[in-house]
């Protein structure tokens, strides 16, 4: 789970880490307010979006004056924000964060993130700080230094020495950087975090370390033990097909191509999708049903799909294992009764009583093109969608 | 003797008395000698209750002093499967098989650390688990689609693996072992350390090797088999029309800063002469085409 960086960024506080003071805001007005009650005569206004690289996208701008900051927020707000993390409709700006402004003498990038290889989280800082850090890993990956964190004793002086003396930052930067990797590492941590960046991280100029800005990605299957992280979950950023789908225990991802996919299982889920761009289709969508389903999981799962207009074929592809295709068969022909199925619908079915789950397909009267193996399947639906366009 | 697991393997279900524990070692006891090699069920608050003729402990350490049972399949929930994962270790079990899905990865985390200083081997969690065909099934896959053979399969998902078994059945091809290492980012076994076995079994006759988007174990495997790997060896990648940054299912696929795309392993497995193909449809095919 993703959350803005304001929220982050009060998660950084309460955990001892360094920040400026800032205030999120929904409207214009809220935005001139926050200005003013914050000090200085510098702020900066930063769209709240769920997505990296906003300062280029015209996200973040910097105000001089009041009628700057409301300038700003009313050119921000409402804004379709398109990034190199967003598609190319970008993501509408609902929220705001008005920060002051810093004198930065110098910038760093600290990560934190699972490392999949050593099973350990990486602790990662770089003195190239606040621009894009995958660039900085594919030309300069020695500017990037690492350690390994082992979870049982956690983040240890030594290590935190090691990594602080590599990045060159100034004696006292030094002291105030070690007590914030210390601090946020408790919040990795203590928050079941998958992720955390802080980029840039920044030397200000009468030499204090204060996080500029915050990226934290949770884990998913820890949230049940943190309501209060889940509380931040924003709605907005969120895809609604994939919330609707979420909702009935189904995980959807839309793709967009015009082939609509049904299958049970995340690995063949995907060989699917694979096997209809490689005959030449484009899938519209990744939809696993589970390992579990019932005859309503898959009608919910039918008129989740049928949601998306773009749709011109369906490829149901069913591998019955301890879920009996007979189940899904009956689920099939509910749904295309429910939703007066008007594209092609082909259906695959093998494994457990593969051969009752046809029969059901045959016996319903509907034009349902039921064939045997993958390949077919793949070839059928193409084709069909082909006809459609 | 296949590998990991046969006909003389003992066999323990943590988690035996919830619904899908007790169904699914219902169903492993009915596959081939699952009446003889599952012997017992550990739930600490109904220790001397029974589930069908199966005895069950209060921990893991009885159930082994017990009956001998020196493998464990887990079926505990997420927020509780490390905890079980741990207790399994602590009594030096030889082999762990956890199905759970949705274990928080700190947990699993602290788990795989803690595993460092014991013998135990982890296959999963996410995973349908192990079976060595006509000889004992241990998890959720579908036992009658398998047969004995000389084929060996290891694959990150559930579903896809029935699929690729299905698919080596239709050549007239059985399997020594299918494991299924699961889909979570941090777990147990990964494709190398199968593929070693794999290497040393003498049952085992050549691999097909079936992985998808999301870390980098395909490819690690890919650079040891060039080297190490005396039978042919066979593979499919599931992802190549995922998106970047999305999780597809499974908590570990996902393609994140542009790595653990589908295209990068495959070219990998290629470069260290591994037989690919980018077709779902023909991983059984490719497979007896590389049969000497």
């Amino acid at each position: 789970m993703k959350i803005h960086e304001y929220q982050a960024k009060k998660l950084l506080r309460e955990f001892g880490v360094a920040i400026l003071d800032s205030i999120a805001c929904f409207s214009i007005n809220e935005a001139v307010d926050a200005a003013r009650k914050l000090s200085g005569s510098t702020w900066v206004v930063k769209a709240q979006i769920h997505a990296g690289g906003r300062g280029k996208g015209g996200g973040v701008k910097v105000a001089k004056s009041l009628n700057e900051v409301k300038q700003y927020a009313g050119e921000i707000l409402g804004m379709a924000l398109v990034t190199h993390q967003t598609d190319e409709r970008g993501q509408i700006v609902r929220r705001l964060l008005i920060e002051q402004g810093a004198d930065i003498q110098k910038e760093f990038y600290i990560g934190m993130l699972v490392d999949r290889s050593s099973q350990r989280v990486c602790l990662m800082a770089s003195s190239e700080g606040g621009v894009n850090i995958e660039e900085v890993a594919a030309k300069t990956p020695e500017k990037i230094c690492k350690v390994f964190i082992d979870p049982i004793e956690g983040l240890t002086s030594k290590k935190i020495d090691d990594i602080v003396r590599k990045i060159d930052i100034s004696q006292s930067g030094a002291s105030e950087v070690q007590i914030l990797l210390q601090n946020l590492y408790k919040l990795f941590d203590s928050t079941d975090a998958l992720l955390i960046e802080i980029n840039p991280l920044i030397l200000t100029t009468d030499n204090h370390v204060l996080a500029l800005d915050a990226k934290i990605n949770f884990d998913d299957n820890a949230l049940f033990r943190h309501a209060d992280i889940e509380a931040l979950r924003d709605y907005d950023e969120e895809d609604p097909m994939e919330i609707e789908a979420s909702k009935h225990d189904l995980s959807y991802v839309p793709l967009d191509g015009n082939i609509g996919c049904l299958v049970n299982g995340a690995g063949l889920a995907m060989a699917t999708m694979d096997i209809i761009k490689l005959y030449g289709g484009n899938p519209a969508n990744f939809l696993d049903v589970g390992g579990s389903s019932t005859s309503e999981k898959v009608t919910e799962a039918f008129k989740l799909m049928l949601r998306n207009t773009k749709l011109r074929a369906i490829l149901v592809n069913i591998f019955g294992g301890i879920m009996k295709c007979d189940v899904i068969a009956r689920g099939v022909v509910a749904a295309v009764r429910e939703v007066k199925l008007t594209i092609p619908l082909v259906v695959r079915l093998e494994g457990t009583n593969a051969d009752l789950g046809k029969k059901i397909l045959a016996e319903s009267g509907m034009k349902i093109i039921s064939v045997r193996n993958m390949g077919d399947a793949a070839q059928h639906a193409v084709t069909a969608a082909a006809k459609g366009e | 003797m296949a590998i990991l697991i046969n006909q003389s393997t003992r066999v323990m279900t943590q988690g035996i008395t919830g619904k899908t524990g007790q169904f699914h070692t219902r169903m492993c006891v009915d596959y081939s000698n699952g009446k003889i090699c599952f012997v017992a069920g550990v739930n600490p608050k109904k220790p001397g209750e029974k589930i069908d003729h199966i005895p069950i402990y209060a921990t893991v350490k009885e159930a082994k002093q017990a009956t001998g049972a020196t493998v464990s399949v887990i079926y505990v929930p997420p927020p509780f499967a490390a905890d079980a994962i741990d207790e399994a270790v602590d009594a030096e079990l030889d082999l762990v098989i956890c199905i759970t899905e949705g274990i928080p990865v700190r947990d699993m985390l602290r788990t795989r650390y803690k595993m460092q200083e014991h013998k135990t081997l982890l296959i999963g969690p996410n995973c349908p688990g192990i079976i060595t065909p006509d000889e004992i099934k241990i998890g959720i896959m579908p036992g009658y689609i398998h047969r004995k053979g000389r084929v060996g399969v290891v694959s990150r998902s559930g579903t896809l693996t029935y699929e690729a078994v299905a698919q080596l059945m239709e050549q007239g091809l059985g399997q020594s072992t299918c494991i299924g290492i699961g889909g979570d980012p941090i777990n147990g076994l990964k494709h190398l350390d199968v593929m070693k076995l794999f290497n040393e079994d003498n049952e085992t006759d050549a691999v097909l090797m079936v992985g998808e988007i999301g870390g980098s174990d395909e490819e690690e495997c890919a650079y040891w088999i060039k080297n190490n790997m005396t039978k042919p060896v066979v593979g499919f990648i599931a992802g190549v029309t995922a998106p970047q940054g999305k999780r597809m299912g499974h908590a570990g696929a996902i393609i994140s800063g542009g790595k653990g795309t589908a295209q990068e392993k495959l070219a990998v497995m290629e470069e260290c002469g591994i037989k690919v193909t980018r077709n779902p449809a023909e991983m059984g095919k490719l497979l007896k085409s590389v049969l000497r």
